[in-house]
Order: structure tokens, then sequence, then C-alpha cells
């Protein structure tokens, strides 16, 4: 294995992408995620890679559906306003069945907001984006390691399920330096998608189309249900099938009263409060999804039986907190507590919370 | 310190180094086997604006990389101490940079070392790498990060075909360690 490099969590997906095998990137600058096509720019010609800064995100997405229909490996990456451009080409994409990573390094919003971390996209993220009945895949890395290794899983899922997916990130982790030891090389054969355009195998049947547009009623409805189908298999392997496990992080759960819940970047500051509640005798501990769609509703049925109250924390004025409720289906009480406009809550203000669920008084 | 843990905030304007001289205590303790964690206060300012960095050094998994009490604060210049003095947390530590900071005299409740940064950069032949000087400061204080760490971390942050940097900068952690003595 490699040794341990120091890099920003911005570079350590720039470099992961280039591991995995992706030689696409298409894109537009923006803060905090520079750092990641600034990273590839250099990168990418050097294995013989294609880096194109776009005139507009409105652009550099819908060259990603060219590339990702050509049967390529391709990835563009973007913060929150410039994930709103992208949208439109998101929603032709997941249409069309193409597969590609997307990254949002989430900053303050709605609107311009600011350059400073924020988990407000959240609803964007899971609820699609775009226009029409679709999902994208959703994954949420929580530290400098994750942002690499989650970036390989990410070109994984998509070749997979042919669909895009969005790795899911704040001001802070793409900013951050931490260790990181790289993954291997993944060996990618660009000639190896039947459907794909650029496909020239031994078997190559009729000429491939790769189409978002259904115009007859009946051909839309039975693809959107097609869709619908894919879907339901992705929720079942990320809740009972192979991913189950990687779906979720659970902390000291087992004999918890008090489930704090949280991801990315607000996971490790929930653990720090998980260990503070502990030494002070409340038995707290945490649930942090890794995928945010599909969501790991399987585990707050469970804990709903054991635990007595969930504390959801986000770096927004209350998103992910809803698919808490529904997960834990009104079994028990579920409580919201965030910062926003690219504030950071502390430990210390998610402890005083906890204290005044726990000793009500 | 004497702990398993040491959370560093830095501070100064922008172009002082603060996010170099953060790199190079996160690459020292990444050297030695410790966790780390780096990172940057990053705002819209560019040069002659505020810049801070935390890092955590831990010889345990880092759950917060988040520093809101730090152990030391590393002060470049005054308005860092203005900003950051009250968070040090009680029997912590201010390195300060006495070449621009003519304030004496702070918390009684922390540890405080003054080092003429600029000055002691200026006589190893830059006063560009006031930044490693605090840096050498500091290894005199670290419970985990030894100055011999120090001297080994340093050739991977500096470009290999840059020899001379190498040694200007090396003079200057010396510098550092040698002028750093807790006055408090």
């Amino acid at each position: 294995m490699a040794e341990k490099v120091l890099m920003k969590g911005n570079e350590a997906i720039g470099e992961a992408a280039v591991l995995a095998g992706c030689r696409y990137y298409f894109g537009y600058p923006i803060t905090p995620q520079s750092e990641l096509p600034a990273y590839l720019a250099k990168r990418l010609p050097e294995v013989d890679g294609v880096f194109v800064q776009a005139e507009s995100e409105v652009a550099a997405i819908n060259m990603v559906y060219g590339a990702g229909s050509a049967g390529a490996r391709v990835m563009t990456s973007s913060s929150s306003p410039g994930m709103s451009l992208k949208q439109e080409g998101v929603s032709y994409i997941a249409g069309a069945e193409i597969p590609c990573l997307l990254v949002n390094v989430v900053r303050g919003g709605p609107g311009l907001g600011n350059i400073a971390p924020a988990q407000s996209d959240y609803w964007q993220a899971t609820r699609g984006g775009g226009h029409g009945d679709y999902r994208t895949l959703v994954l949420a890395p929580n530290s400098v390691q994750e942002m690499a290794d989650m970036t390989i899983a990410g070109f994984e899922f998509a070749d997979r399920f042919r669909n895009p997916v969005l790795l899911l990130s704040d001001g802070v982790l793409g900013q951050m330096m931490e260790p990181v030891t790289l993954p291997d090389p993944v060996d990618y054969e660009v000639n190896s998608k039947k459907w794909a355009l650029g496909y020239n195998g031994k078997d190559k049947g009729e000429r491939n189309l790769c189409s978002s547009i259904f115009l007859d009623v009946d051909e839309l409805e039975e693809h959107n249900w097609h869709l619908y189908q894919k879907y339901q298999v992705m929720t079942d392997l990320f809740s009972t099938g192979e991913y189950k496990d990687f779906a979720v992080e659970e902390h000291l759960c087992e004999d918890a009263e008090i489930i704090l819940v949280g991801y990315g970047i607000i996971s490790r500051i929930l653990k720090t409060v998980v260990e503070k509640c502990r030494k002070r005798g409340i038995k707290a501990g945490m649930v942090r999804p890794k995928v945010l769609w599909p969501y790991p509703t399987h585990v707050f049925e469970r804990l709903a039986k054991t635990a007595s109250q969930f504390l959801v924390v986000e770096m927004s004025c209350g998103q992910m907190v809803e698919d808490v409720k529904l997960s834990v289906n009104g079994k028990k009480p579920v409580y919201f507590f965030g910062r926003t406009g690219g504030t950071i809550p502390s430990d210390f203000e998610i402890l005083n919370e906890v204290d005044k669920l726990v000793r009500p008084d | 310190m004497g702990k398993e843990t040491e959370e560093i905030i830095m501070a100064g304007f922008g172009g002082q180094g603060i996010l170099f001289l953060g790199k190079v205590l996160a690459e020292t303790g990444m050297m030695i086997g410790q966790n780390v964690s780096w990172i940057p206060a990053y705002g819209p300012e560019m040069r002659g604006g505020t810049a801070n960095c935390s890092v955590v050094i831990s010889r345990q998994e880092i759950a917060s990389p988040i520093v809101i009490e730090p152990d030391t604060l590393i002060a470049m210049n005054r308005p860092s101490v203005a900003k950051f003095i009250e968070q040090i947390r009680p029997g912590g530590m201010l390195i300060y940079n006495s070449s621009l900071i003519d304030q004496k005299e702070f918390r009684s409740d922390i540890k405080v070392c003054a080092i003429p940064a600029n000055e002691l950069a200026a006589e190893v032949g830059s006063d560009k790498v006031a930044n490693v000087v605090m840096a050498g400061a500091y290894a005199r204080f670290s419970d985990m990060m030894n100055f011999d760490a120090f001297l080994k971390a340093f050739p991977t942050l500096m470009p290999a075909n840059k020899k001379e940097l190498l040694e200007l900068n090396l003079a200057a952690l010396k510098k550092g360690y040698d002028c750093a003595q807790s006055t408090h």
C-alpha cells in the first residue's frame, strides 16, 4: 500500500478520479472547490486525459453528458450556485442513464450566498435537483480519506447502475488537509459499455442512442417505471443488500438513549459530542449516513425500538431531519439543531442541546 | 502540555506564511506517525488581509478537526492576539511575534513566549522565514514533536531542486528553537 500523503480534500478527489480511470473533466471554477479543477488541469494531461474549463457550468455538464454517452469515465465539480446551473444537464443525464461523477463542495446559500461551508444543498442533492422523476446516488464523505475512497466508489456505482453519482461535500472537507492513503489504480476499459455510443466490441450490434427524449406518452411512462425499478434495486442494495454496511456508520448506538444524527463534517463534531456525553454519564450514540440517497432508513427503524430520542444536527435550517422523521416514522421524537449561513456548530453548543433534551429541567 | 492531542491556531496577516506554518506542523506530525488535520480559514481576502489556520495533532483518531479552544496560539501580528487570545484554553500557551507585537501583558492563566521572529529571520537571511522561526519555537514546547522531527519533515515541504531554500529554512527553524523559552 502506498504511503500517506498530506492532501486537501479537493485534491484528493482529483487524484482519486485519475486512479479510478477518469480521463475527462469539464467544469468551471468556483470557491471553495477550485483546487479540484486546478489539480486536474495539471494532472489529466500527464495521463493523456482531457481537461476543459468550459465557458459555463451549463456547457460543462453537457460535455459530461457527451463523454459519458461515449463510454468514458467523466466528472464535473462545482459549488452550490454552480450546481444549480448544472441541474438541467443532470436531469438529462439521469434520463438518458449516463454514468458520471458529480461533486458539490457546498457553500452557504441561497443565491450567491457566501463561500463558507454549509449543508444547505441536501434537498437539491437528494431530491434529484432538476426536473422529472429521477434520482441520483448521493455519497457523503467526512474525511479527506473518504473524499478519495468515495470518488473511486462513486465511479464504480455510476457504471453499475448507469446513473449519475453525486459526491456531496462541503467547504471544510474541500479545504482541509489530512493524511491520505491513495487507493490502488483501477484498470478501466473505455470500450466496455455495450450501450455506449463509443462501443466498438466484436458483438457490436445496432447503432446505440443515448437520449432522454420519449415523445410518446406510453414510451415515457414505460421508461420512468424502468428508472423507478432501478432505483428500487439501488434502495434494496443499500438497505438490505451488499452495500448495507457501506451506507451508514453507527457509533455507540447499542445502549444509546439519545441518538445524534449528522453527515459529512458534522459527524466528526458529533463524535466529539458523544465522547463528552459519555464522560458525563449521558448514553449518547451517533448515526452517520454515508449514503444520503438511498437513505439508510433501515437503521432508524431498528434504533427507534431501542433509543428514546433523536437529535439531528446540520449546517442548514433543517433538511435531512425530514428523512430522519420519515424513517423514525413517529415512533420516537426527532429534534433538530442547526447553524446556517456558513457557521459551523461547536461541540459545546450541541452538547448544550443534548443537555436540554436529556435533562429537561 | 503532555496530552494525547495538541491543538494549535496560528494567525497573522496574509503573506506571513500562516498556512505554510500550519503545514509544517501537520507534515511533521504525520511524519512521526500521528493523526493530523489542517484547516485554513479561507475567505475572500488576499494579501494584507487576515489569515489563520487550525492544526490538530493527536495520538488518537481525530474526531472534530474544528479547533475552538487551542492549546497554543501562534500570533504573528497584533490583531491575531486580539482575535484569538480569549480562546486559548486555561493553562495553554501563547507564542507571539514580538517583532510586530509590542504588547507585554496577556492573560495570567496562560504561558507566554515572545519570539522576535522578523529579526531572527532577517539574521538568517530573509524575513520571509519568520513563520518558520515560529515553527522552531513551537518545537521547543511540543510534547509530541521534537526538533529532530521538524528537521526530518522539512525536506518534503520544499522543492527538491532548491537546496539553498532548505538550508535557509532549517537555519530559521534552529533560530526559533534556540530562542524559545516560556516566561510565565
